[in-house]
């Protein structure tokens, strides 16, 4: 196959925010999560826990608690409104000044007909949800204290607060405060700070679960108010509570960065009655657990170490599956790179601002695993800072290099770069119609901006050095009202694809101004799609790993993809945890097609016959220890290197070098602050 | 390993007039784990502090009234009760100073016993097995009290239990040699019969005992013939039909304890926990034939754990509150704390052999009893079987023992041999112990009578051990029997630190006497020279390989004279020298003392006599050598921690490697 030049890049200072809250819909099975950025990602977890959506966050957005309503998802937040979400525009649909200060806590009651807001003032504010707003209804008997926690008994009938010092129970009809249930504070030096009921929990039986500032998950009998049990579980806080949907099983998040599981069983065999008894403990961050979802089958949890950990249970799940694996999220499911071939420049996408950079140079030549001296280094040549409190939600660079556009949930922006002696311009007039853009995308000889719009139709603007003109917009037929999540055009201009979280996937004629096809729907949600430049062969990428080839001349898959599907794909390749993000074409060779996922990169030799289920599929160390000429028998279409770790963009450059971005989890982990203190032995 | 500790009178007995009455009816526990109530068989109940071990107050019946049933304590209204002339029941405080004045209810029928546990309401039991709870009867003493037992039918024993919040009482009672449990659940109340298994005819059990564990109920019963029995009753499944007809009520041999010559009359078990059972009257395995010892054993390993003398005749009469026994003797009521922690294998054991060799693995887990003792509870229902083989067995050895005991020496020689050349010996297992413990006994009464080569074979078939019969290696060493105590030491996976101890002794001191040449040659020595002679090393060397616990040794090591004490630490210090220097060390032969081992053995007897072998002139050189030797192990161990820092560094060294923000690389596909 052949030697390659690697720009190895480690400089993009990527670093997610914190996980502050999630919610899980167990309906759609989507998880809905909010990071301490106020942006909201949207996670399939019926399809390989894709992150679907995304809606960038705000500056000074802190939401602090979200709450699905059906399909409608709400947050709330310290900054004391409410927002409902608009999950097929990717923007906030309204928001509601709830007037009592900082907003800790949102529940919904089982009907879906109210929503409860937990306030700093000391009240518990219902909202009626009506079809297309929520309108306030009541306060609840105000009380002295915040109300961090809030939870409704399934029956409607009971409300569960957390506070300081204490669990209030309210009656839900009357708005009044029926028991009062103090929460014994910490011993020693802890003794005079108020304690934190940080979460509740009301279960159907009238018990009350509470985790609190202390350390503690106590159980209360929520009929009497009284007492039944406490389990310390940590020298810290205890910060979340989640239950499963059957009540039977209990999860706790702590400080120490342990989720500490309680199941309602017997304690001891054939003893009939059951209480809630500790279980297991796992261990799966090193910061605060800050937000938890209790699936059917998995623990997810999250919080300030920023990762996404999906523990399977594994008395839920069959043992030695991929189902029982542990996954962990930690880089986001979409390309934060551009890279500008042409230019061999690289842009970087941050919440608030966007780096243009300019990779290295180096004449020297080397063997295989060699570093070559670098003779120019990397260079810095734009940060550009977002305007307005908006953070960025999409970003695209020309392949020219002289082009940038980003968008934000409210604005799309252009500007012309100039790099012989280095200068940003702002394109002022933009069209009108050019004022969202979920995904944005160059055409490759940079005269014409794509920017994917409402209900997944595409604008097409004409660039040229005096003006930016609205061209006209492209439209699906399938009157799908999702959002495109990717979008790509050909090497000659003639194709865009686009594909959306309905898994559709249009390719339209671009000189004829109108729709060329539909890929067939494929049940998994497409991760990364690309155009062939010489063949036209569309490829796409689903969240499954599954691989499709699909001619847009012929308007069929290939044939090549069909003997893909009918051979399989080798089970260690779909057995992988991490989507393909992205897919590109060597220019050297059409055979080759180059993707990764965030643990490798991949060269596929159209050429060459596919592996078997009983060959090794990572057999890059064995044709490297074989002879020159056997090599040839073994090899097989997959070229798998995992030189490179924690990869968020592959991509080939004119020169026909490789540019693999790299974030490594230590350098994201080292900027964390420290955790909490545990005393180990001998410190 | 359970122990009992050095006990304390806590008062003076009346005998009765027959001898066979110890003169005290009953124990009972009082408000908490240190007062007692005793009642003695006539008139008079007493409270004692049992710490001060003195009387607090004591109440008695007018002459010519009889106390017939031990006085209880009712800790919820803190009243005692007791039963007069069968019919009369009495309650008093403490500050009530004569009975006479106190409460009395007489009733219709006769009382057996009033029970009442801590915490629990006060139960009576009438001698035709009627149970009420006290507080119903009193409201109507004269209430008719119906007949449970049938004719002829007669309560033995009794008590009562709670288990999960029901209470139980639970008797026994024997009809024309039959023997029957009842287990009367109170509230609601049920009655459930059982019928015990017969022993051989004519026993009936001398004495039994009950606790609750796990949802079961577990009766502990000891015949005349030594055996105890254990049966375990669900408390789940009771209260079916009612009593119509007695279930049989399954057993399964806990222990067979030896009963020396004729049966055993006044003796009694009483459970201490799951796996520990004192025995009071049954004769020490190792003593002869005197029954006056209270024993402890694991039922587990059926191992004697600890006994004891008693002085005087024993009543068959024990009771046990809160980790003491209690225990009439002669003309004393004598309190005698114990201690049975949880006992596992490894304590049992004491500590495991090092450095074994795969034979010796083989060979330890091929010691029969062991396994099968531990496994044991799971193989609980070919248990009957079991032991239904051992008795025929038995019957078919009768003259074989018979032989044993009289014969002169080359004919125990051939029927031994006879015996153990048949294929079945691990089924003769029990057999050979007895063997064992009979040619035992006898060498030790007959200083005439010796079988080294029998006992030897015996010691071979792995079949024994050393709780079978304790007095082998003191009998072995008293005959200077050095192989046998060798290969006692070799197989016998639970000989007592104390024994160990006395071999060591009797070992040191042969090599004293045959050793003194070589020591003479090897004054200032080129090279180590073994201190002792090869045959000494060779037992020495099994010493140092048995297993032991550092804390049950050590006193005993102190018992060495200095001057043993120097020749064994030249000797270890031979050892570890030549250990030092040998990169292989078992080319010393195959069972030699690991390093480890070795150094123990040096720590623990510095310990035990560092004071004295520091004003001993001639240990001198000796420690000076083994302070070195101590320095040579530290050095050793800071040099490794050195190690370890740059085999840390090793580590990072490949992180190292690491690009930094930027390079370009080469690297080829294939």
């Amino acid at each position: 196959m052949g030697e390659f030049k690697v720009h190895r890049v480690r400089f993009f200072d990527y670093m997610p925010s914190a996980i502050r809250a999630m919610a899980f819909n167990s309906h759609t099975e989507r998880l809905a999560l909010v990071r301490a950025d106020g942006a909201l990602e949207i996670f399939n977890f019926a399809d390989h826990y894709f992150q679907e959506k995304v809606i960038p966050g705000q500056d000074g957005r802190a939401v602090e608690a979200l709450c699905w309503v059906g399909q409608r998802l709400f947050s709330a937040g310290l900054n004391g409104e409410i927002t409902e979400y608009d999950l097929e525009n990717l923007r906030p649909r309204y928001t509601v000044e709830a007037y009592g200060g900082p907003i800790w806590t949102i529940g919904s009651n089982k009907q879906g007909t109210l929503l409860m807001v937990g306030c700093e003032d000391g009240t518990v504010k219902m909202f009626e949800i009506l079809k297309e707003r929520i309108q306030f209804q009541r306060n609840l008997e105000r009380q002295k204290g915040r109300i961090v926690s809030l939870s409704w008994h399934p029956s409607g009938t009971l409300i569960a607060a957390g506070m300081m010092d204490m669990i209030r129970i309210f009656n839900a009809e009357t708005g009044h405060a029926t028991h009062r249930m103090l929460v014994e504070r910490g011993v020693g030096a802890s003794k005079s700070r108020e304690v934190v009921v940080w979460s509740v929990a009301f279960l159907s039986d009238y018990t009350i679960i509470s985790g609190d500032s202390a350390g503690k998950v106590q159980i209360w009998d929520g009929l009497t108010g009284t007492l039944v049990r406490t389990h310390l579980v940590t020298k810290w806080d205890v910060l979340c509570l989640s239950v499963s949907q059957d009540e039977s099983s209990l999860i706790a998040g702590t400080s120490e960065g342990t989720v500490v599981q309680f199941q309602f069983i017997s304690s001891t065999v054939d003893q009939q009655e059951e209480e809630w008894v500790r279980t297991r403990t796992f261990k799966n961050h090193s910061h605060d657990v800050r937000a938890l979802a209790h699936t059917e089958t998995a623990v997810v949890s999250g919080g300030m170490d920023t990762q996404l950990v999906v523990r399977p249970l594994l008395d839920k799940v069959e043992k030695n599956t991929q189902e029982s694996a542990m996954r962990k999220i930690a880089l986001p499911h979409r390309s934060l790179v551009c890279c500008a071939k042409k230019a061999g420049l690289l842009l970087f996408q941050f919440p608030d601002h966007l780096e243009v950079w300019r990779v290295g140079e180096s004449d020297g030549h080397g063997k295989p695993g060699d570093s070559l001296p670098v003779k120019r280094k990397p260079e810095k040549l734009i940060q550009l800072k977002g305007k307005g409190g908006d953070h960025i939600y999409s970003s695209a660079l020309s392949p020219c290099g002289e082009w940038l556009a980003y968008s934000t949930v409210s604005s799309v922006r252009l500007y012309r770069l100039q790099y012989n002696n280095i200068s940003i311009t702002k394109v002022s007039k933009l069209p009108k119609d050019l004022c969202l853009g979920h995904q944005l995308c160059f055409s490759s000889d940079s005269t014409k901006l794509f920017a994917s719009s409402r209900h997944s139709s595409v604008i097409v603007v004409a660039l040229n050095q005096l003006e930016c003109k609205y061209l006209h917009t492209l439209k699906p037929k399938s009157g799908s009202r999702q959002p495109v999540h990717l979008l790509c055009t050909s090497e000659d201009g003639k194709w865009l694809a686009t594909a959306n979280t309905d898994c559709e996937i249009h390719v339209y004629d671009l000189h004829k101004r109108k729709l060329h096809c539909t890929v067939p729907i494929y049940s998994s949600c497409p991760t990364a799609i690309a155009i062939h430049p010489t063949t036209s062969h569309l490829v796409v990428v689903h969240a499954d790993q599954q691989i499709f080839e699909y001619s847009l001349v012929q308007k069929e898959y290939t044939e090549w993809s069909r003997k893909l599907q009918k051979q399989g794909l080798h089970s260690l390749w779909l057995e992988r945890d991490t989507p393909v993000t992205h897919v590109t074409f060597s220019l050297k060779n059409p055979a080759h097609i180059i993707l990764h996922d965030m643990f490798m990169f991949c060269i596929i030799d159209q050429s060459l016959p596919l592996p078997e289920s009983k060959t090794l599929l990572y057999n890059q160390m064995t044709l490297r220890s074989l002879p020159e000429q056997e090599r040839i028998r073994h090899s097989h279409a997959f070229k798998i290197c995992k030189n490179f770790k924690h990869v968020m963009c592959v991509s080939l450059l004119e020169d026909h070098s490789l540019v693999v971005v790299e974030r490594p989890l230590l350098d994201m982990m080292s900027q964390l602050p420290a955790p909490v203190r545990q005393k180990k032995f001998a410190t | 390993m359970a122990a009992l500790y050095e006990g304390y009178t806590l008062c003076g007995l009346v005998p009765g007039q027959t001898l066979t009455n110890s003169g005290i009816q009953g124990i009972e526990a009082e408000r908490d784990s240190d007062h007692v109530v005793v009642t003695d068989s006539t008139r008079s109940v007493t409270l004692y502090k049992v710490s001060d071990q003195k009387p607090l107050s004591s109440w008695t019946v007018k002459q010519g009234q009889t106390l017939t049933c031990p006085a209880v304590y009712n800790s919820q209204t803190e009243e005692y009760v007791v039963v007069s002339d069968n019919k009369v029941i009495r309650i008093w405080k403490d500050e009530d100073i004569l009975l006479d004045k106190a409460f009395k209810a007489t009733v219709s029928s006769d009382v057996w016993r009033v029970h009442c546990l801590p915490g629990g309401e006060p139960v009576v039991l009438f001698q035709r097995g009627a149970v009420r709870l006290l507080d119903s009867l009193l409201s109507a003493p004269q209430q008719p009290i119906e007949e449970v037992l049938a004719q002829e039918e007669a309560i033995r024993w009794s008590t009562n239990i709670v288990a999960d919040s029901q209470q139980f009482v639970i008797f026994t009672t024997e009809q024309k040699g039959d023997s029957f449990l009842y287990l009367h659940r109170l509230n609601p109340n049920t009655l459930q019969r059982y019928r015990l298994e017969r022993e051989e005819p004519g026993l009936s059990p001398l004495s039994f005992s009950a606790s609750y564990r796990d949802k079961h109920i577990c009766l502990l019963y000891l015949y005349p013939n030594g055996h105890v029995y254990q049966s375990v009753v669900s408390v789940r499944g009771l209260g079916g039909d009612e009593g119509a007809q007695a279930l049989p009520l399954p057993r399964s041999l806990l222990l067979g304890l030896p009963v020396g010559e004729g049966l055993l009359e006044a003796a009694s078990a009483q459970l201490l926990d799951e796996a520990h059972v004192a025995v009071v009257g049954v004769p020490h395995p190792s003593a002869g034939a005197g029954k006056d010892f209270l024993c402890i054993w694991n039922t587990n390993f059926q191992t004697l754990q600890a006994g004891k003398e008693m002085a005087g005749k024993i009543y068959g009469q024990l009771w046990t509150f809160s980790n003491k026994l209690f225990i009439p003797h002669g003309k004393t009521l004598s309190v005698i704390p114990y201690e049975c922690p949880k006992s596992s294998l490894a304590s049992a054991l004491g500590k495991l052999k090092q450095a074994k060799t795969e034979g010796e693995l083989k060979q330890m887990s091929c010691v029969p009893s062991w396994n099968n003792i531990l496994h044991g509870d799971k193989a609980q229902p070919s248990r009957p079987a079991e032991t239904r083989k051992t008795v025929s067995n038995f019957i078919k050895t009768k003259y074989l023992n018979f032989s044993v005991q009289t014969a002169p020496v080359e004919e125990v020689q051939r029927e031994v041999e006879g015996l153990l050349s048949r294929a079945d010996i691990q089924d003769l297992q029990p057999l050979v112990g007895q063997l064992a413990s009979m040619l035992v006994s006898r060498s030790l009464a007959d200083p005439a009578f010796y079988t080294p080569s029998t006992l030897a074979q015996l010691v071979h078939t792995q079949s024994l051990c050393h709780s079978v019969c304790p007095d082998l290696v003191l009998l072995a060493l008293e005959r200077r029997d050095f192989f046998l105590c060798q290969l006692c030491l070799q197989f016998f996976p639970d000989i007592p630190e104390a024994v160990t101890c006395a071999c060591l002794k009797a070992f040191i001191r042969v090599v004293i006497k045959t050793g003194e040449e070589d020591k003479e040659k090897s004054s200032t020595p080129p090279e180590p020279i073994c201190p002792v002679g090869l045959h000494k090393a060779v037992l020495l060397n099994e010493v140092l390989l048995t297993a032991y616990s550092d804390t049950f040794l050590l006193p005993h090591l102190k018992d060495l004279s200095s001057q043993h004490v120097v020749l064994f630490l030249q000797y270890l210090q031979f050892l570890y020298l030549k250990y030092s220097q040998d990169a292989s060390p078992q080319m010393h032969g195959l069972r030699s003392p690991s390093l480890t081992q070795i150094m123990d053995w040096v720590c623990m007897v510095l310990d035990a006599h560092f004071t004295v072998l520091v004003m001993t002139p001639e240990a001198k050189g000796l420690l000076v050598n083994l302070h070195s030797f101590v320095k040579s192990q530290v050095r050793l161990v800071s040099e490794l921690g050195k190690i370890e820092g740059s085999l840390q560094e090793l580590n990072k060294m490949k992180v190292k490697k690491d690009v930094g923000q930027y390079s370009i690389e080469i690297i080829e596909l294939f």
